[in-house]
C-alpha cells in the first residue's frame, strides 16, 4: 500500500532507466563519452556523480516541499523570513505570485527553488558551481560561480537572482563561515537562490519559510522516509500528494521538481503558467 | 618571363609594400590609429568601471540577464565565419578569383574572433575567475563546447592565416622592408623560406590540409554558439534548427563583412587593379544566395511557431512581429534581408557602390537580428509577471562601440605590418593563367587551378 502510493504520487523520482531515455541521459552519454577522452579523470568523476539521477536508494533524506495553495493567503511572511534569515536584501528566493487558477480563482503561488531532479541550471553550468548535494537539493557554490548567468537563462521558474552590485551583507558576515548550504556572505557577481534551507535541515529544523508561514501552508519532508511536516502536523507524504491531487509546475518540461503544489479551490484546479 | 609580367609584378609589390614602409601613413594614419585607440581606451575604462562596481552599472537585470555583450558576441563570432570559411571553400573549389581577397578574409576571422571572445569576458560577473572554465571544466555545459570549438577555431585560423603569409614575409624580408624591428619580425616569421620546390610543395599541401580541416571547425563554432540558446527551454530559443540557422546567418553576415572591409582597403590602399568590380559581383552573388537561405530559415523558424501558437511562442511572436520588438525585427527583415537581396539580384544595382551598400545593411540588420534573438526570449515572462525590460547604459554602449573600434584598430595595425594582398598567390594566379594560355585547348586540362597546386616550379 505504502509503496504503491509512493509510486503513484511521485512516479518521476525513480531512476532514468525506468523512464526510458531522457534528454539528460542522452546528452550525458554523448558528451561524457566525448569528454572521457579529453578531460581529467577527476572532472569526469565529479560530472558523472552530479549527472546520475538521484534515486531513493540513497541512505540519506531526499528533501521535498509541498505548498498548500488552499492555505496560502499571500501574506508573504515566507519571503520576509527568508530575506531576514539569509540577508538577501531585495532578492526574493521564495517569491509569492498572485495568479488565477484554471477555475478562475485568485491564488497566491509561492515559488521557492524547485530543486529539480533534471535541473536545467545544473546541466548548463560550465564550472559545476551549481550542484546537487546528497539530499537531492540543488545548491550554488559561490566560490566557484563565474557569473555567466547561463543558469538564469536556463531556469524555467525564474528562481535565480544575481548579485549585480555589491551585496548588502549583515555586520559580521565577512567573518561568517561560508558554505553553499548557508551562503553568507553574498558575493558580487555570483548567482543566488533558495537552497531549501540546507543549513536548517541538517539541524533537523524546517526551512525558514515553512517556520514563518502563519497558515502552515508549507510542508517540508523526506521522499525517502515518505514523511512530511508543516510544523504542526506530520503526515505521510505520498498520502498528502495523492489525496490532494498534488501537481508540479510545468511538469511537461520534464524538469521533475521536488516541489509539489496542492490545488487551492475545487478539485484539482491547477495554476497554469505562461510558458 | 616576359617584360609585362615583370612590370605587373613590380606594380603588385609596390602596392603591397608601400603601406608597410616606415612613415608610409603620415598624419592621417596616425590620427586614425590614435582615434581608434582612444575609443578602445574609453571602452576599457568602462569595463574597469563595471568590474569595480559590478554589473549593476549595466541595464541588465534578473529577467533580462544577457544583453548587448551577448549580442556582440554572436555578431562578431558570426563575422569571423566569413573569412576562413569563405577562403577555405574558395580554395577547395579552386576559384581562381579568390587570390587577391583571401588574406583580407582570413584576417577578418582572426580579429573578429579576438573581439568576439572578449565580449564574453565583458559579460562575466566574475572575470577574475575566467580560468575556472578550464580548471573546473564541465563538458556537459554548452559553454564548454563553445570554449573548445572557438579555441580550436582561433588556433586553426591563426595557422591558416599564417601559412600563406610565409612566402610574402620572405619577400618583405628580402626587400628589407620595415626597418630594424619589423625586419627582424619578418625574417623570424618567414622561416627561412626560399621558395624552393620542396618548400612550395610542403606549403601547398599544408594549406590544402588546413582548408579541409577548418571547414567543419567553422561550422561547429556557430552551431555550438547557437546551442547556448538552443539547449534551454525558453520560447524562441527552444528550437531544433538553431544550429544550421546560426551557421547560415554567420556566413551571411560574414560575407557582408568581407565586402565592407574589401571596399575600405581597396580605396585606402589603391588596390583597384587587384580587387576588381568582379570580386564584388562574385561575393555579392554569394551574399544574395546566403540571404535567400537565411530568409528561408527565418521563415521556417517563425512559420512553424506561428502556425501552432503554443502559448509561450505566441507571446514571443506577438512581441516580435507586432509589439515592442517589432521595429528591430522589421528593420532586420526589410533592410537587412529583402532590400539587400533585391539590390544584389537586380543587374542595374550590381555595382560596387550598391553591393557595398547592401553589405552594410546586412551587417546592421544582422546585429539587430541577434539582438532580437537574445533579448525578447529573456524578457518574456516565464512566471506570472510583466515583461522584463532592458535599457543598456553608457557602460554597455561604450564597450560595444569600443568593440567595433577594437576590430578596426587591430585590423589597421595588422595591415600596417602585414600585406593585405597575398602577393605570391596572385603571382601564382598569373602563372596559372599563362600555363592555361599555352595549352591548345583549355577544356582538355582538368582545371587551371588544379594544375596550380600540382605545378611545383613553373619557370
Amino acid at each position: 500500500m505504502n509503496e504503491q502510493l509512493e509510486r503513484d504520487a511521485a512516479p518521476d523520482t525513480t531512476t532514468d532507466t525506468e523512464n526510458g531515455v531522457s534528454r539528460r541521459s542522452f546528452i550525458g552519454k554523448v558528451f561524457i563519452a566525448a569528454g572521457a577522452v579529453t578531460l581529467a579523470p577527476k572532472t569526469i568523476a565529479f560530472a558523472d556523480d552530479v549527472m546520475n539521477p538521484t534515486d531513493l536508494d540513497e541512505d540519506v533524506p531526499q528533501w521535498a516541499m509541498v505548498i498548500d495553495l488552499g492555505r496560502c493567503d499571500g501574506c508573504k511572511e515566507c519571503t520576509t523570513a527568508c530575506q531576514e534569515a539569509h540577508s538577501t536584501g531585495d532578492q526574493e528566493w521564495i517569491k509569492v505570485f498572485e495568479v488565477e487558477d484554471e477555475a478562475g480563482n485568485t491564488v497566491f503561488l509561492p515559488r521557492p527553488c524547485m530543486s529539480c531532479e533534471n535541473a536545467p541550471c545544473l546541466n548548463v553550468c560550465p564550472v559545476g558551481a551549481t550542484f546537487r548535494n546528497e539530499n537531492g537539493t540543488v545548491l550554488v557554490d559561490h566560490e566557484r560561480c563565474i557569473g555567466c548567468r547561463f543558469c538564469m537563462a536556463a531556469c524555467p521558474y525564474d528562481a535565480r537572482s544575481f548579485n549585480w552590485g555589491e551585496p548588502v551583507n549583515p555586520p559580521g558576515a565577512t567573518f561568517a563561515d561560508y558554505t553553499p548550504e548557508l551562503p553568507v556572505p553574498h558575493r558580487k557577481g555570483t548567482v543566488d537562490k533558495c537552497m531549501f534551507c540546507a543549513h536548517n535541515s541538517a539541524e533537523g529544523e524546517l526551512p525558514e519559510c515553512a517556520q514563518a508561514c502563519p497558515m502552515s501552508a508549507i510542508w517540508f519532508g523526506d521522499l525517502k522516509a515518505d514523511v512530511v511536516t508543516n510544523g504542526l502536523e506530520t503526515v505521510q507524504l505520498s498520502w498528502l500528494l495523492t489525496t490532494r491531487n498534488a501537481y508540479r509546475l510545468k511538469e511537461e518540461l520534464g524538469t521533475r521538481p521536488r516541489v509539489w503544489y496542492l490545488p487551492g479551490h475545487g478539485e484539482g484546479a491547477k495554476v497554469v503558467l505562461p510558458q | 618571363m616576359s617584360a609585362t609580367t615583370d612590370d605587373r609584378r613590380e606594380r603588385l609589390l609596390e602596392r603591397a609594400e608601400a603601406p608597410l614602409r616606415p612613415h608610409a601613413w603620415g598624419v592621417k594614419g596616425r590620427l586614425l590609429v590614435g582615434g581608434l585607440a582612444l575609443v578602445v581606451a574609453w571602452g576599457i575604462f568602462a569595463w574597469i568601471w563595471q568590474v569595480s562596481h559590478g554589473l549593476a552599472v549595466t541595464g541588465l537585470n534578473d529577467h533580462v540577464s544577457w544583453g548587448f555583450y551577448l549580442t556582440n558576441f554572436v555578431f562578431f563570432i558570426g563575422i569571423s565565419h566569413a573569412g576562413t570559411l569563405v577562403s577555405a571553400i574558395l580554395r577547395l573549389t579552386h576559384a581562381e578569383w579568390r587570390r587577391p581577397i583571401t588574406r583580407l578574409a582570413e584576417m577578418i576571422t582572426v580579429v573578429a574572433l579576438i573581439v568576439g571572445a572578449s565580449m564574453v569576458v565583458a559579460d562575466m560577473g566574475r572575470p577574475d575567475r575566467l580560468q575556472f572554465v578550464l580548471l573546473h571544466a564541465h563538458l556537459r555545459s554548452p559553454i564548454l563546447w563553445d570554449v573548445l570549438s572557438i579555441g580550436t577555431y582561433v588556433a586553426g585560423s591563426l595557422l591558416y592565416l599564417y601559412l600563406p603569409l610565409v612566402p610574402d614575409l620572405a619577400i618583405l624580408r628580402d626587400g628589407g622592408i620595415g626597418g630594424k624591428w619589423r625586419g627582424r619580425l619578418y625574417s623570424a616569421l618567414s622561416l627561412r623560406w626560399q621558395g624552393v620546390p620542396e618548400q612550395r610543395r610542403l606549403l601547398v599541401r599544408a594549406i590544402g590540409v588546413m582548408a579541409v580541416v577548418i571547414v567543419p571547425v567553422a561550422v561547429s563554432v556557430h552551431t555550438v554558439v547557437s546551442w547556448i540558446f538552443g539547449m534551454t527551454l525558453r520560447s524562441g530559443w527552444n528550437s531544433t534548427i538553431f544550429g544550421p540557422y546560426f551557421v547560415v546567418g554567420a556566413i551571411f553576415s560574414g560575407i557582408a563583412g568581407i565586402i565592407v572591409v574589401m571596399a575600405i582597403f581597396r580605396r585606402a590602399y589603391h588596390l583597384q587593379e587587384y580587387i576588381t568590380e568582379q570580386h564584388f559581383k562574385y561575393l555579392g552573388s554569394l551574399l544574395m544566395v546566403l540571404g535567400i537561405l537565411y530568409a528561408y530559415f527565418t521563415l521556417s523558424e517563425y512559420a512553424t511557431a506561428g502556425f501552432k501558437m503554443e502559448v509561450g511562442e505566441a507571446t514571443l511572436l506577438q512581441a516580435l512581429l507586432l509589439g515592442q520588438y517589432a521595429p528591430y525585427f522589421w528593420f532586420f527583415a526589410i533592410f537587412g534581408l529583402i532590400v539587400p537581396i533585391v539590390l544584389l539580384a537586380v543587374p542595374r544595382t550590381r555595382t560596387v557602390k550598391w553591393i557595398v551598400t547592401a553589405a552594410v545593411l546586412v551587417n546592421l540588420g544582422m546585429w539587430l537580428k541577434r539582438f532580437v534573438i537574445v533579448i525578447p526570449s529573456l524578457a518574456i515572462p516565464v512566471m506570472p509577471y510583466e515583461w522584463g525590460t532592458y535599457r543598456p547604459t553608457w557602460v554597455e554602449w561604450s564597450i560595444t562601440v569600443a568593440a567595433f573600434a577594437a576590430f578596426a584598430l587591430v585590423f589597421v595595425i595588422f595591415a600596417r605590418v602585414f600585406p593585405v594582398i597575398s602577393v605570391w598567390e596572385v603571382e601564382e594566379g598569373w602563372e596559372v593563367e599563362e600555363a592555361a594560355e599555352r595549352r591548345p585547348s583549355p577544356a582538355a586540362v582538368p582545371s587551371p587551378a588544379l594544375t596550380a597546386s600540382i605545378v611545383e616550379e613553373p619557370s
